[in-house]
């Protein structure tokens, strides 16, 4: 259902200041989201004092500066620092992004760093994804055909047909767009979001893959497809550049179309 | 129906005791910045809502109108309140929005206007567009008295 506030057990408080050390020449603050399961209390926001002049340029690189140097407690995921595993997808400045790619000159004044909006919290800042990789799973992201493939070689494409998949495969399913959709807040216990059916879609517009059919009435539901009602903040904050809301135009549009 | 997410919502700590775990912050203008993207939406809802309001207001006219002079003069005069005058400023702003962004909405369902230079575009037009129609509207309409 809709909420517009948070439970009592995540409002969050003011947290702790770990100031620059003296010396320090060009100071950033950042402030993060923290809540620990074992300490019974609720989330607050912890400020850390960064001096830039001893820190990389992403904003990646001061919280792994800030657990390395300043509070090892600071948990959250990452792991390529190139924006192609997704796995630090976390709220910047107010919108959803990939730490690594996330430039820390781009934010004015204070860094205030949240998980992804509206998910459960494992710690810190490391959202439980559990929700929309069991929607993906409901989704079948795999190339299924009933005819055999040629004996001596691959399924093949033209050039045209590979270029619809452009725009498509990039998705490293990082969940920002998802989680950006006030829509995917609201409804994501059955509405499955702009990145899961931006999946749907690379399996529908893939040529080799003769499951359109069933793909289509799976997705024939007031809910799994319908809760978008095109708000575009997926678009508007995906880290790749890709645009979720236009994929789920194209899979209502071949709603419309195959109902003649 | 249960939100099936709440299932999610219990984690075990350290020492293998569930425990009830936050949700993180989502709400629009607080912790997700406001976006045209989101704005024009919200105001689309927003507007809809005004224009059911105002259709109950233009009824409730109606029916004084039927009822007979007493009861139609006090609605009239009602309506021609400062009040009045600001509840129909609101209801000619709402229906001018809501019909542009509609239009907006027509297109994307054809499948054009999903670019997002595209869609920085139509928001802001629609939004002047809006206001310049209503206010347009209201010019009108005090010339015609």
């Amino acid at each position: 259902m809709a909420e517009f506030t948070l439970p009592a057990n995540s409002k969050v408080g003011v947290g702790k200041t770990y100031k620059a050390p003296a010396g320090a020449t060009r100071v950033k603050a950042f402030k993060v989201y923290r809540w620990n399961p074992d300490d019974g209390k609720n989330p607050v926001m912890d400020t850390y004092e960064v001096d830039l002049d001893k820190c990389g340029p992403m904003v990646l690189d001061a919280i792994v500066k800030i657990k390395n140097e300043i509070d090892a407690s600071l948990t959250f995921r990452r792991s390529c620092r190139e924006g192609i595993c997704g796995s630090c997808a976390m709220n910047i400045d107010g919108t959803n992004t990939l730490a690594c790619l996330k430039p820390i000159g781009e934010v004015k004044g204070e860094v205030r760093i949240t998980p992804l909006p509206h998910m459960p919290v494992v710690k810190d800042l490391v959202p439980d994804l559990n929700q929309p990789y069991a929607q993906l799973r409901s989704i079948e992201p795999w190339l299924q055909a009933e005819t055999a493939p040629p004996p001596d070689a691959e399924r093949l494409q033209s050039k045209e047909e590979r270029a619809e998949l452009d725009g498509l495969w990039e998705c490293i399913l990082c969940f920002c767009c998802s989680t950006s959709c006030p829509s995917y807040w609201w409804n994501g216990d059955r509405y499955l979001g702009p990145a899961v059916l931006l999946q749907a879609y690379r399996w529908i517009a893939d040529s080799r893959d003769e499951a359109t059919g069933k793909r289509l009435d799976a997705l024939e539901d007031p809910f799994k497809l319908y809760r978008c009602h095109t708000i575009m903040n997926c678009t508007q904050t995906c880290p790749k550049g890709l645009n979720p809301a236009k994929a789920i135009g194209k899979i209502k549009q071949l709603m419309l179309e195959r109902q003649g | 129906m249960k939100d099936v997410r709440e299932a999610l919502m219990v984690g075990r700590n350290t020492e293998g005791k569930l425990v009830r775990r936050p949700i993180s912050p989502f709400m629009l203008g607080s912790a997700y910045q406001f976006q045209m993207s989101s704005a024009t939406s919200i105001l689309h809802r927003i507007t809809g809502v005004g224009l059911g309001l105002g259709t109950l207001l233009f009824t409730a006219w109606l029916v004084a109108a039927a009822a007979g002079d007493s009861a139609f003069s006090l609605v009239q005069a009602l309506l021609a309140s400062w009040v009045g005058l600001f509840v129909l400023f609101c209801f000619t702003l709402s229906l001018f929005y809501h019909f542009c962004n509609g239009i907006r909405h027509l297109a994307w369902d054809a499948g054009k206007g999903f670019e997002l230079p595209a869609m920085h575009r139509s928001g802001a037009l629609v939004i002047a567009a809006a206001i310049i129609l209503t206010v347009a509207f209201w010019v009108i309409a005090s010339f015609i008295g």
